[in-house]
């Protein structure tokens, strides 16, 4: 347990020292950390503290949210092929995000787009306790997600459509690929503090996930209701997806894969899964940062599209060796 | 001393009753079979005592905050879940859950109910295998196994020998009596009648969302109340084996 704690901790530690040095600004590893620590106020600070430390900080904040979220979604409804997503926080989060760009906000207001998203994310997780209740029942929940998605990407789509000059739909279409590139420090103050508290409120769910392998009786018998757990599941992913995908756009595939690939590992327990995948998420989001600028440097690659592109196919892998183990 | 008592338990689901003032009350010491037709209402009654559904009457099981019911009363489920590939060990050590304080993990004391849970279950060999990947009668005594684990002085098990092959059977309702014998309590629905006669210190009949009997169970099961509930007819003796129980045939409705 602790070996795997440690071997996930070193590789978010590398890939986020790793993300600190691969840039177009041309500077030596050590060179790049020496101004970001000790400040020497040369543009390579202005480089390390102003663009690259945002960067890499953003990429931990945003895999931890969506993997310790994709692991307590996959754990709340038994089922390895649920992701954060489904809950269409992240729908109504981009939404919000879309309709300021729609409306100008994003332009006039430097924070406008992330506090627009953040506004759709609450509206969506609003709408989604009013239609599925608090009183448990997955189902529910998920019929009233997918709605709550459909909807979203309804009017998104309706933003586009009545989108008032081509440069604002480009501008829609880029900020919906999900990207950290340009982020700046407020981005990291916005989203750190409300990924910390749903990570922690998801986390507090280990327990109730455990029981859950059981079935909801067997679990509600242990101590632990359907409906405490539900009220947790919504709110702890709403405040870590809704922050995320406020301030990255929407980065799809980790939330899936990396509980997946990570399950074998912990002896298939969800309570040990959330924090496995919240550093998992981590360094998988660090990773694709870094592969976005290494692959396409000159073409500003979306970080969402290489997640899509590397984690579909990882998925259709690991569905076939679950078929395989099935069979 | 009492593990449960119930009065006047009446369970009303979907505007239809299914429990009509139940009253109930297991001693410490006992193995209750719970007994009944199909739709008799025994799953209603341990979900209702529990406090897993809303009801009307008194439990006082259901009365307990669920952090303090989970240590007084393990309940095993008739539907066998076992949603993730985890080792029958880690499976049955899940039943510790409700003795370990906030932030606590697994201590020797746990090891050492799991341990015992797996050993009553002759499920030693299996322990590091993973628990999805397992017969469906050895995940059934897996599943038996956790329910021992949380070590609680009431058990209740809804068809818990149900699917396991006969020998299992017969040792997994030893098992319950020999919980009864180290002063703790099981209640265990059943629809074998002849284990139920051989292995259960009293059995409670079900029928219509009522009590029709409670008793030993040579005094439960009488011809007229076996024709009455079950419509069956069947040969009951005590022999040098002890009681035999034995279905003959399904009698004409009247």
């Amino acid at each position: 347990m602790s070996r795997l704690a440690l071997a996930l901790g070193a590789l978010v530690a590398a890939l986020f020292l790793a993300s600190l040095v691969v840039g177009p600004a041309e500077a030596g590893a050590g060179q790049s950390l020496r101004a970001l620590v000790l400040g020497d106020g040369t543009p390579l600070t202005l480089v390390m503290r102003e663009i690259r430390l945002p960067r890499a900080l953003l990429a931990v904040t945003v895999g931890v949210a969506l993997g310790v979220s994709g692991a307590a979604m996959q754990g709340y409804l038994r089922n390895p092929l649920a992701e954060p997503g489904l809950l269409g926080v992240s729908g109504s989060a981009a939404l919000g995000a879309v309709v300021a760009i729609h409306t100008g906000l994003a332009a006039a207001q430097p924070l406008g787009l992330p506090l627009a998203a953040l506004l759709g994310a609450g509206i969506g997780v609003g709408l989604l306790a009013a239609l599925a209740g608090t009183r448990g029942g997955s189902l529910t929940l998920i019929l009233a997600g997918i709605a709550l998605s459909a909807l979203a990407g309804a009017l998104t789509s309706l933003a586009l459509n009545l989108s008032p000059n081509p440069f604002a739909a480009n501008e829609i279409v880029f900020w919906m690929m999900g990207s950290l590139a340009d982020r700046s420090m407020t981005h990291v103050w916005l989203a750190a503090p409300l990924v910390a508290v749903g990570g922690a409120v998801l986390v507090t769910l280990g327990r109730g996930l455990d029981a859950l392998t059981l079935g909801e009786d067997a679990a509600a018998a242990m101590g632990y209701g359907m409906g405490r757990l539900q009220v947790a599941l919504v709110v702890g992913t709403a405040l870590a997806v809704g922050a995320a995908t406020a301030v990255a756009g929407a980065i799809g595939f980790v939330g899936l894969v990396v509980p997946h690939l990570l399950r074998r590992l912990v002896g298939a327990q969800p309570s040990r899964l959330l924090w496995a995948s919240a550093l998992g998420g981590a360094a998988m989001v660090l990773a694709a940062d870094i592969a976005v600028r290494v692959v396409l440097p000159e073409r500003d690659l979306k970080l969402g599209v290489l997640t899509a592109i590397v984690g579909a196919p990882l998925f259709l892998h690991l569905v076939y060796r679950t078929r395989r183990d099935l069979g | 001393m009492t593990a449960l008592a119930l009065r006047n338990l009446s369970v009303t689901l979907r505007g239809r009753d299914v429990l009509r003032d139940v009253s109930l009350s297991v001693a410490q010491g006992e193995v209750v079979g719970l007994i009944g037709p199909n739709g008799a209402g025994k799953t209603t009654l341990m979900r209702a005592a529990l406090g897993l559904i809303p009801f009307a009457g008194e439990s006082d099981l259901a009365a307990c905050p669920p952090s303090e019911r989970a240590r007084r009363a393990a309940w095993l489920p008739q539907a066998r879940e076992i949603a993730w590939p985890m080792t029958v060990e880690r499976l049955v050590t899940l039943g510790r859950l409700p003795h370990l304080g906030p932030g606590q993990s697994v201590g020797p004391e746990d090891r050492a109910a799991v341990d015992r849970a797996l050993d009553r279950l002759g499920l030693d060999p299996f322990r590091d295998r993973a628990a999805t990947r397992l017969s469906g009668g050895e995940q059934a005594r897996a599943l038996i196994a956790r329910a021992l684990a949380q070590e609680t002085p009431l058990l209740l098990a809804d068809e818990p020998i149900a699917g396991l092959d006969p020998a299992h059977q017969i040792g997994a309702m030893q098992t319950f009596a020999a919980l009864a014998g180290e002063g703790r309590a099981v209640v265990v629905s059943l629809h074998d009648l002849g284990l139920a006669v051989r292995h259960c210190t009293r059995l409670v009949l079900l029928g219509g969302g009522r009590v029709v009997a409670d008793g030993p169970p040579g005094e439960v099961l009488t011809p007229a109340r076996l024709a009455e509930v079950f419509r069956i007819r069947a040969f009951h003796a005590d022999s040098e084996y002890g009681p035999v129980w034995q279905a003959l045939d399904v009698l004409e409705e009247a």
